[in-house]
């Protein structure tokens, strides 16, 4: 079976060579088959995001290497590396632009990775379609405010146009960090659910990022754990459904030998 | 010039300081151009490819080599100031005689009529060309990136080339407007650029605090209204006698007032709601007391 995602070895320092060096990276070797849907936890520092940073392109790598799709992206760029992945942050506000509007933004996310000319309109006549079926299945009712800049949006309406510029495209990885973290408890359900089944509709090969364990439990066929920048649980399948919240808790407890510091983690 | 400065300000958040430079190298190439017996028209898009050129340096500054946008403006200023020495030769051209301009091309004899014929024929091809680009693929890609450069990134749009663009087109309009100014005034002068970019915020912001939340290509039409508005007041202050010599701190305390026009207009309906709020207040409280 072949790799969509593949990191060798990788570390990462900060503030490399001073007395300050965080080496948030100690050695991730991971790989993800196609349509593999895996959920990342840890507690604060533990890597999570320093990770997706990595593999997304906006952290130059130290050592290491990441191929996606057996392509080595390790000194792409964020943009070039577009081209393979869609990604969801955590503040609604980042994923799109305020000032566009529904169409434009999703316009944008359509020509990804390709080259943008500057004759042709950039929102299209036959890509209007597209969008409203697509934003139809979002349930949001945002197919008929295609001309609404996306700024008067709320952050739940936004992060989920997000998720449909993400993977509208249909790339090769989706990263979602911590995407619904930002979100009262109603919206950020309506939004998993939503990634749930857009996921699965596409076959997307996923590395989420969760502070939410029942969320990492729920959702995805795989669920790795990071701690002091190290991969310390990885269980698929079979092994991953029978977890409980519990099992995790304990298991934080048994590898970083502390309490899981989180409140975020421990309310949820 | 103040369209050209509103695409780096707006659609960038640039204060493009490049703008003062273009300006009088716009009028210098065209000007040397004309007095070398270039066809008008060429010297004035060759003027427009100068700016064009002048936008491309500051951009690769400011992209590539990472310089803060200010300082790439300054530097790029700088620099100019000694080009524009170079293609004119000397400190000032004067296009007064047999020259040909835009101007004598049209058939009009009264050079003011002609000057604003030719300015209206100018700004409608400039607005027309803007519109379309910057709704094109590219063009949205552009605005894109000064509203949100992550989103952008994630999007696979190069950022840096973007802003080059951007950067490019601005300061070629910029470098257009001062190629018409010196064919409109008769001579192009080393120093004409020097407080261009305090006017054309100024025109750039009267239009917003008149008018707000408009398209772009409305935006563009109000920012030439924005424009004659403010003639118009540094004409009134002439008329009012002021020493001309005393112009240019009239040009930044104006443009100090519009820049913080919009902050009292929020505090000013702040108390009016806070004031509406005491007032409600104090007419329970004397229901109250009435019961």
């Amino acid at each position: 079976m072949t790799n969509i995602l593949e990191i060798r070895d990788l570390h990462q320092y900060f503030e490399r060579g001073t007395v300050n060096e965080n080496h948030a990276l100690t050695g991730i070797n991971l790989n993800l088959a196609a349509g593999d849907f895996v959920s990342v936890i840890g507690g604060n520092g533990a890597g999570k995001s320093t990770l997706l940073n990595s593999v997304a392109g906006s952290l130059p790598i130290d050592t290491g290497h990441i191929l996606i799709n057996n392509i080595d992206v390790t000194y792409q760029s964020v943009e070039k590396r577009a081209k393979l992945i869609g990604r969801v942050f955590q503040d609604p506000k980042m994923g799109t632009a305020p000032l566009l509007t529904v169409e434009e933004n999703l316009a944008l996310a359509l020509r990804r990775g390709e080259w943008r000319n500057f004759w042709s309109s950039g929102v299209k006549r036959r890509d209007r379609k597209l969008f409203q079926e697509r934003l139809a299945t979002l349930g949001l009712g945002l197919e008929n405010r295609l001309t609404t800049d996306i700024g008067l949006l709320s952050g739940g309406q936004r992060q989920a146009i997000t998720l449909l510029m993400a993977t509208l495209k249909n790339p090769a990885l989706l990263l979602l960090d911590e995407h619904t973290a930002a979100l009262d408890p109603k919206t950020s359900a309506i939004v998993m659910q939503l990634t749930d089944q857009l996921v699965n509709e596409l076959n997307l090969t996923t590395l989420m990022i969760t502070h939410n364990m029942a969320d990492a439990i729920k959702y995805g066929n795989r669920l790795i754990m990071l701690d002091h920048g190290k991969i310390v649980v990885d269980i698929a399948g079979a092994d991953k459904k029978k977890l409980s919240v519990t099992d995790l808790l304990n298991m934080f407890k048994e590898n970083s030998g502390q309490e899981m510091n989180d409140d975020a983690v421990l309310l949820s | 010039m103040a369209i050209g400065v509103y695409l780096t300000f707006r659609i960038l958040d640039i204060a493009d300081m490049t703008a003062e430079g273009s300006f009088p190298l716009g009028a210098a190439i065209t000007a040397h151009q004309i007095v070398s017996g270039t066809n008008p028209i060429v010297a004035t898009l060759l003027g427009f490819l100068g700016g064009c050129a002048a936008g491309f340096v500051s951009g690769f500054l400011h992209t590539k080599l990472k310089i803060p946008a200010l300082l790439t403006g300054i530097l790029t200023l700088t620099g100019l100031y000694s080009v524009n020495l170079f293609v004119m030769g000397k400190a000032n051209v004067s296009l007064v005689g047999d020259f040909k301009t835009v101007l004598t091309l049209l058939p009009i004899t009264d050079q003011t009529v002609a000057a604003i014929v030719i300015g209206a024929i100018v700004l409608v091809v400039v607005i027309f060309i803007l519109v379309f680009f910057f709704n094109t693929e590219m063009g949205l890609a552009a605005r894109a990136v000064g509203d949100n450069e992550q989103m952008s990134l994630a999007n696979g749009i190069s950022t840096d080339n973007m802003k080059m663009v951007v950067y490019m087109i601005s300061n070629g309009l910029i470098a257009l407007s001062g190629s018409l100014m010196a064919q409109i005034n008769g001579y192009a002068d080393s120093s004409m650029g020097i407080g261009t970019l305090v006017i054309a915020l100024a025109a750039i912001i009267i239009a917003e605090v008149v008018i707000h939340h408009v398209s772009f290509g409305v935006r563009l039409l109000t920012i030439i209204g924005g424009a004659i508005i403010y003639r118009f007041i540094i004409a009134a202050v002439l008329w009012l006698g002021v020493d001309p010599n005393s112009l240019r701190l009239f040009y930044s305390l104006m443009l100090a007032v519009f820049l913080s026009l919009p902050l009292f207009q929020k505090k000013i309906k702040q108390r009016e709601r806070r004031h509406q709020n005491v007032l409600n207040n104090s007419v329970r409280k004397e229901d109250q007391s009435n019961d």
